[in-house]
């Protein structure tokens, strides 16, 4: 039962830590994506370019594995939105951190996303993934058949079975658990964003500020004129350190933290959706054992057969539900642990090299004329 | 309000003093100046201060009045006040000594902190090296004086309500009564002592230095309360610009011998000021611009002999539009960071949401802590801030202001030609009208002709040698001037650089101090 799977499992042949997200071309509006990973066997790189599309592509067929039981359970790692050469305000927004610096953000979180699909014991058997990682041909864009997790739509049943009591107190708690999560962690994120954002207004202003400062050097051979030109320049020189501090800040928030806050909040929309799903399933268990208690005897064999299908889907669910829950938790803790760690050691390194400058720069105003 | 012209030099504990050239002129002022000051007997700076009589005190001006009434008359005055034009007799023994390197070289940068209600200390009492110049010397000590604004206090309540500081001098000075001192002194008085500076030193060419500006909005805010933090800063900023005017005041050679100055300093109970409210809001740089539009408007060009005056002038209204320039970029980036704290603080505070929210302990507390950081890092950021505003833009606010009040006293130079031009133009007038008596032979008028020739001869020649005179003045205040401005903004950037690099070492700690923390996690 478990093997019947229409597409052939397949097992992944790169190490999924080795996969990298090197490089990003832009061609007109078309952004295309270098990826790189080690194979498992001996020695050897598979380089494939990649369009948002292509992962798309990649995403919908791991979303269409109704077969493989259980799957409803899985916590999905989440795709990031879709990038834009020219960005509206609205997709900038949306994006959050992943929109600023030159690709990096998006390039690293795109990275994550394939190593977390190819490490996923479930998901690194979708045939799919391997072609992904390792075709040099692009692969398919046909519009994959339907799927189960085409974007829960907002319609108001579906917002009700939202908040449908659980028959189990684990998942009950998860779920309010990560309602509030979900809240805080997204707020935190938009909060640092805009933390980071003000950072880089003080760059540019410090970079102002610098360039206005050599206006103000005037030639001349006058002692005193040339005394205050001289101040002038090293000033100017001083705010350019300053404003290259506050850039590498804003840089290091972004790269460790700011993504980190990004990946958790992004991953826990992804438990919510899983939740949700399982939920969905619930709901349909519960109508099937009542349309089996209220169907007429002609009818009660066959209703008996959908219970006990809905069943068999909703505890295979469950039991998914419950390892990745499992896994998800101590994934998450380490991954935000590893992103708070780099970030302090970062900042700590930022403000060690800014506090030679200064240094500097003070020895350079005290030992001037 | 009127202060007596103060013809009194400075103490020298030492040496002697004048080059006997000019102690014609000032003999005058020594028989006078013995009064107040112990042992000299050869002064040599001579104040510049306008004489009138009213004032009666140790001061014996009155002698130099009535000498001054005499030469000038009704001679064309810009403010209605008397007299200023007649200091050039005593004023010429003034203008070679005290040269620019002397006040250079006497005033040191004053190594603490500006702002801080400390003694900003001035090295004058040290002895000359080699008495090479005497000039040196004498400004020296006539910088000896360090005065400090603070404790400003709520005086009052509702509208009538001010606020007041205590001004605090110390001097080893003998022109003072004592050498510590202090009095309480209130915004208008302020206001008041530059307004009595600015009629009587401007017109030799003298760079006032300006005051800050009244704020109606600010003073009403504190009127109703002083304790929210837009008051407390409005407070701050104004004490903090008041000691700095104070401070370029006394380190002014010439603006430290006037009365004024040391009546400011010294006297209990100051004579409200009454004429401070034409000052409003934008009002000096507004009246000094009215001044050069006048000048502007003048019909009769000066030819410039020497071109440097033109050179500066240029220099000093590009330099002006500069300063400008760099003041509103250091306005944006004041903006941005104090838009950083407050940012930096809702972060925290969604860091600490985010911790009581979470299950893992480890996790939970880390998050905790990193709140924690995050809120020092808001108060870092505000001190950030403040360095950037009352550092920076405060300074270039001075100095764009004091800009103007450089090109006042090009000015000022401008209309002492004036005066001169329209004085020999009147001369002539007068000669021809003599000519046209001659003929038409009659010796009554014919005598009044006369005398009113030899009047404006002497006339002429009194304007022509104010106009060299507050020429030479104007080039030894622009070139002081441009000293001081290279040391200010040079001190100022090395209290920032400081201000900045202890930001950094404190940084330096939080991080270290978290970075366990994170590590301990898992």
């Amino acid at each position: 039962m478990m093997e019947e799977v229409k597409e052939t499992a397949s097992v992944l042949s790169v190490h999924d830590d080795s996969i990298k997200v090197t490089e990003v071309l832009k061609e007109g509006d078309t952004l295309t994506f270098i990826i790189v990973s080690q194979k498992l066997s001996g020695t050897g790189e598979y380089h494939v370019d990649r369009t948002y599309e292509d992962f798309e592509w990649l995403q919908q067929h791991l979303f269409s594995q109704g077969d493989v039981p259980g799957i409803q359970g899985v916590i999905f790692p989440p795709l990031p939105a879709k990038p834009q050469v020219n960005a509206s305000p609205r997709s900038i927004k949306q994006l959050g951190f992943l929109a600023l610096g030159e690709c990096q953000p998006y390039c690293k979180a795109l990275e994550t996303f394939l190593q977390q699909v190819a490490a996923h014991s479930i998901l690194s058997k979708n045939k799919a993934v391997e072609v992904f990682l390792t075709s040099s041909d692009p692969p398919g864009r046909q519009k994959v058949k339907k799927n189960i997790f085409n974007r829960l739509s907002q319609a108001v049943e579906e917002m009700r079975k939202e908040g449908h009591k659980d028959v189990d107190e684990f998942f009950q708690n998860e779920r309010d658990h990560n309602l509030i999560l979900t809240g805080c962690t997204k707020t935190a994120a938009e909060k640092f964003l805009d933390v980071v954002a003000t950072e880089q207004k003080i760059a540019v202003a410090c970079g102002h500020f610098s360039t206005a400062l050599h206006l103000c050097v005037e030639p001349g051979e006058d002692p005193d004129k040339q005394a205050f030109s001289r101040v002038c320049v090293k000033l100017s020189e001083v705010f350019e350190s300053i404003k290259k501090n506050m850039t590498s800040v804003a840089e290091n928030n972004v790269n460790t933290l700011g993504l980190g806050l990004d990946l958790e909040s992004r991953y826990q929309e992804a438990e919510r959706e899983m939740l949700f799903r399982r939920t969905c399933k619930l709901v349909e268990l519960e109508n099937a054992q009542r349309n089996v208690e209220k169907a007429k005897p002609v009818k009660k064999a066959a209703m008996e057969e959908v219970k006990k299908a809905a069943e068999t889907e909703f505890e295979h669910t469950s039991g998914v539900a419950k390892q990745e829950i499992a896994r998800f938790q101590g994934a998450r803790v380490e991954m935000l642990q590893q992103a708070l760690v780099g970030w302090c050691e970062k900042q700590l390194l930022t403000a060690k090299e800014s506090a030679d400058q200064f240094n500097q720069h003070l020895e350079v105003f005290r030992g001037m004329a | 309000m009127a202060a007596s012209s103060d013809r009194n030099p400075p103490p020298f504990p030492t040496a002697e003093e004048s080059e006997p050239g000019l102690c014609d002129m000032a003999d005058a002022d020594s028989d006078e100046g013995e009064d107040i000051f112990v042992s000299n007997s050869n002064p040599v700076s001579v104040s510049r201060g306008v004489s009138q009589p009213d004032r009666v005190s140790e001061e014996p001006s009155d002698l130099f009045s009535e000498e001054e009434e005499a030469a000038s008359s009704t001679a064309a005055k810009a403010n209605g006040v008397h007299s200023d034009d007649d200091n050039d007799l005593f004023a010429d023994a003034n203008v070679e000594l005290s040269t620019d390197k002397s006040s250079s070289s006497a005033r040191k940068e004053p190594s603490g902190p500006r702002h801080a209600s400390t003694f900003t200390p001035s090295p004058a009492a040290m002895q000359p090296t080699s008495l090479e110049q005497l000039e040196e010397e004498e400004a020296k000590d006539s910088f000896d004086v360090d005065v400090a604004v603070t404790n400003p206090e709520k005086v009052g309540d509702g509208m009538n309500a001010y606020v007041a500081y205590k001004v605090s001098t110390r001097t080893s000075l003998p022109m003072f009564r004592s050498k510590v001192f202090s009095v309480r002194r209130r915004f208008s008085d302020f206001l008041g002592l530059y307004e009595k500076l600015s009629v009587k030193q401007s017109l030799h060419g003298c760079i006032i230095p300006l005051p800050p500006e009244k704020s109606v909005v600010g003073m009403t805010k504190v009127k109703v309360g002083m304790d929210d933090p837009s008051s407390v800063e409005f407070v701050e900023r104004r004490r903090a610009a008041l000691e700095r005017y104070l401070q370029r005041v006394v380190s002014h050679p010439s603006l430290l011998q006037d009365p004024d100055v040391r009546e400011f300093l010294e006297r209990e109970d100051l004579p409200r000021a009454v004429n401070t409210q034409a000052l409003s809001g934008a009002g000096f740089l507004k009246m000094i611009n009215k001044a050069s539009d006048a000048v502007n408007k003048m019909t009769i060009k000066m030819n410039e002999s020497d071109t440097w005056f033109e050179d500066k002038f240029q220099e000093v209204e590009n330099e002006e539009q500069q300063l400008r320039k760099l003041h509103v970029v250091v306005d944006s980036l004041v903006i941005h960071r104090k838009e950083l704290c407050g940012n930096t603080a809702v972060f925290a505070k969604s860091l600490a949401m985010l911790g009581n929210s979470e299950d893992n302990t480890a996790l939970s507390r880390a998050l905790s802590q990193l709140a924690e950081v995050e809120d020092k890092m808001e108060q870092l950021h505000q001190e950030q801030a403040a360095s950037d505003f009352f550092i920076f833009a405060e300074l270039l606010g001075d100095y764009i202001r004091l800009l103007g009040a450089v090109r006042g006293c090009f000015d000022q130079r401008m209309r002492a030609w004036q005066r001169w031009q329209e004085a020999q133009s009147t001369l002539q007038k007068k000669r021809e009208a003599e000519a046209k008596l001659l003929w038409a032979n009659k010796p009554d008028k014919l005598q009044q002709a006369k005398e009113e020739i030899t009047e404006w001869e002497a006339r002429v020649t009194q304007y022509e040698r104010d106009f060299d005179r507050i020429g030479m003045t104007v080039r030894k205040e622009v070139l002081r001037f441009e000293k001081e401005k290279a040391k200010d903004f040079k001190s100022q950037i090395i209290k920032y650089l400081e201000a900045m690099l202890q930001s950094q070492q404190r940084l330096i700690k939080f991080w270290e101090a978290f970075l366990p923390e994170a590590k301990a996690i898992a």
